[in-house]
């Protein structure tokens, strides 16, 4: 029989499960009367559900297994999709006017989220050099968020500097901490690299909290200006659609200035990196100079990012900028693919978006993510859009470059 | 000719462990040498020393190359070394597994490149024909060594005979004149090692190359090498043209023990 090996290894698992469950779903006590209820029927749901799902488990491992042999490299139906410039080219025309209209059509509310889920595109794709393309595990990346924040929110606090002003100020003085943090961790990777941006990141925020003279403590900064329109004064809904298209225009610089970096010389370097350290010094990669663009090309973005974020909210305190933050935008680069720009786009929408759009799900909003997580995990390592290398094609002797 | 290589009395120590004790070796301009001697005679962790790897505890390791005057490299940064044009691969493949091909030996033109990150965000014409001259140039060694049909592969599915051929490949990417080569047999078939012995004497002409290898394959080593260094225990125990080694005690009792000792035993 076809399936003959998938219903006896289900079988098993299903008898397993039952055994395992039985003294949670059939024996219940009630202390009250002192008697045992046995709740046999529980046994069958139990059963049967173990079955299917182990079932249809098991298929779908054989159908991998068997694909896997036939096509060794299959690309998915997105990839596909959006290296196809049929399809592309339109999609890009058609999300542009979606973007332009969407805060005529829609309402102040979604425009603010709009604008919050374009935060996260800014800090998915600065932390995507640093982890997805130089391999640098860094889970302390909101402390750059923070310093552009706090820098936007301070010196105008005490020196009356503008938006413009600050925007690029907030940017270098990320990036001047990230190569402050880059410096201690040149010679660490992975895990301790991890732990040590993590403590930096934790350290940044204690400082931000308890220092009440410097950073007015837990309370916060508040009336922080909102981004001047040729000193024209702008309603808050005025505003927050100014805001928008702001984040629209930044995020297009972002787009364009990472894919360029990505496609560089700069950029290959830090793949060899991330591939293997000693084999890229060797090759004649200096890798302290790697390290170190990456970390200030990786936290720019975020203090630019975080002087938006100060710009749009008019109020940051500490508890902006806690771990958690730090945690959301990994993962926003780990499932929307590292390295894949598209990718890491829609991983930011989607999990800045849906949980707005999902409210009636709230209370479990963090079970669906962690379910989310493992489940594109499982069925999508690389990602939702796997990045996928530079292919050339090659004619002649002379050599021609071609997407 | 001249020597483009010289090691003076060179001593690398791991803790208390001598590792390479007062090596002293030379490697004429042009010429192909080899580096043998049993499993853990220091032989990698003199190419590691010779590549910056390691700094050595003493002695002092000379570059000459051809168009410039001696200069010291030990103690100097791996990839300041490689830019002073000494390459080298790996005893087990080192590559960029999640890269293509080309992109791996597009690596190797990084020293011989210097577009920066202004360059990179606003692609200048320079920065444009740079890349297009990076490209041109990995894909003419890719022909070279018979990889091109294999540029958009990424390194990872390579089979294994073609890896070896792109570390090599990627190494002379770096516009070497002297080139290491830690093993390049290595879990080669007779076949594959004869195509590469063809390949590294061509690879000495064709790329004006001087060439040390470390090699377990005798008949590759006596084939190749003008000259040949043996290191036992750290310690440089004979030098010499194949026939000298070939036939001198001290080499022999290295690889095969002492007589004495195996009747003994």
């Amino acid at each position: 029989m076809k399936y003959a090996c998938e219903l006896k290894q289900s079988t098993y698992i299903a008898l397993w499960f039952i055994l395992l469950t039985f003294p949670i779903m059939v024996v219940k006590v009630n202390t009250i009367e002192n008697i045992i209820v046995w709740r046999w029927i529980n046994i069958v749901g139990v059963g049967v559900g173990a079955f299917v799902l182990s079932f249809f488990w098991q298929l779908y491992l054989r159908k991998k297994m068997t694909s896997q042999q036939t096509a060794p490299e299959k690309v998915s139906i997105l990839n596909r999709l959006i290296e196809n410039p049929k399809i592309y080219r339109p999609a890009l025309f058609i999300v542009g006017i979606f973007a332009l209209i969407f805060p005529a059509v829609f309402s102040h509310y979604q425009v603010n989220v709009m604008t919050t889920a374009l935060i996260y595109v800014m800090l998915g794709l600065g932390l995507n050099i640093e982890v997805g393309l130089a391999g640098l595990l860094d889970l302390g990346y909101v402390a750059f968020y923070a310093v552009g924040a706090y820098s936007y929110a301070l010196l105008n606090y005490h020196f009356g500097l503008g938006f413009w002003m600050l925007l690029p100020v907030g940017a270098l003085l990320a990036a001047f901490f990230g190569i402050l943090v880059g410096f201690p961790v040149l010679r660490l990777r992975g895990d301790y690299l991890a732990i040590v941006t993590l403590a930096f990141a934790e350290i940044l925020r204690l400082v931000l909290e308890n220092w009440n003279t410097f950073s007015f403590g837990p309370s916060g900064i508040s009336n922080i200006p909102r981004p001047g329109f040729f000193g024209i004064n702008l309603t808050p809904e005025q505003s927050a659609i100014y805001m928008y298209f702001l984040l629209i225009a930044l995020c297009g610089l972002t787009i364009f200035v990472t894919y360029r970096l990505q496609h560089s010389r700069i950029g290959r370097a830090w793949v060899a990196l991330r591939e293997d350290e000693l084999a890229c010094q060797a090759t004649g990669i200096d890798k302290t100079k790697a390290k170190l663009t990456a970390f200030a090309l990786g936290a720019m973005w975020a203090g630019m990012a975080g002087v938006l974020f100060a710009a749009k909210t008019t109020f940051i305190n500490p508890a902006s900028f806690t771990f958690m933050e730090s945690a959301m935008i990994l993962s926003i680069v780990v499932l929307g693919g590292m390295g894949s720009i598209p990718g890491i786009i829609l991983a930011a929408l989607a999990i800045t978006l849906l949980p707005e759009y999902l409210r009636v799900f709230s209370d479990y909003r963090m079970i669906l993510f962690g379910a989310a997580l493992i489940i594109i995990m499982v069925f999508r390592p690389g990602g939702l859009l796997a990045d996928r290398r530079k292919q050339y094609k090659f004619h002649q002797p002379d050599a021609k470059e071609k997407r | 000719m001249g020597n483009i290589l010289e090691v003076k009395n060179l001593t690398m120590d791991f803790g208390g462990l001598r590792a390479l004790n007062n090596v002293n070796l030379h490697i004429q301009r042009g010429e192909i040498a080899a580096l043998i001697g049993p499993n853990g005679a220091g032989k990698t962790t003199l190419f590691n020393c010779l590549t910056g790897i390691y700094k050595p505890t003493a002695g002092d390791i000379l570059l000459y190359p051809p168009d410039g005057k001696a200069k010291k490299i030990s103690g100097l940064k791996i990839n300041i070394i490689t830019e002073l044009g000494v390459a080298r691969t790996f005893q087990n493949i080192r590559l960029f597994g999640g890269m293509t091909v080309l992109e791996n030996v597009m690596i190797g033109r990084h020293t011989r490149s210097k577009s920066s990150i202004l360059g990179a965000i606003f692609r200048p014409p320079a920065t444009r024909s740079e890349e297009k001259a990076i490209i041109d140039k990995s894909y003419s060694i890719l022909e070279y060594m018979g990889l091109a049909p294999l540029v958009n592969e990424l390194a990872n599915n390579l089979p294994y005979g073609a890896q070896r051929r792109l570390e090599i490949a990627r190494a002379l990417a770096t516009d070497p004149h002297l080139l290491l080569l830690d093993e390049p047999a290595a879990g080669m078939n007779p076949q594959e090692t004869n195509e590469l012995d063809a390949l590294i004497a061509q690879l000495r002409t064709d790329y004006n190359l001087s060439i040390l290898l470390i090699e377990h394959d005798m008949k590759l080593v006596m084939n190749l090498a003008q000259n040949i260094f043996v290191l036992d225990y750290g310690e440089e125990i004979a030098y010499g043209t194949p026939q000298e080694i070939r036939h001198n005690p001290a080499v022999i009792k290295a690889y095969l023990g002492e007589e004495a000792d195996a009747e003994v035993s």
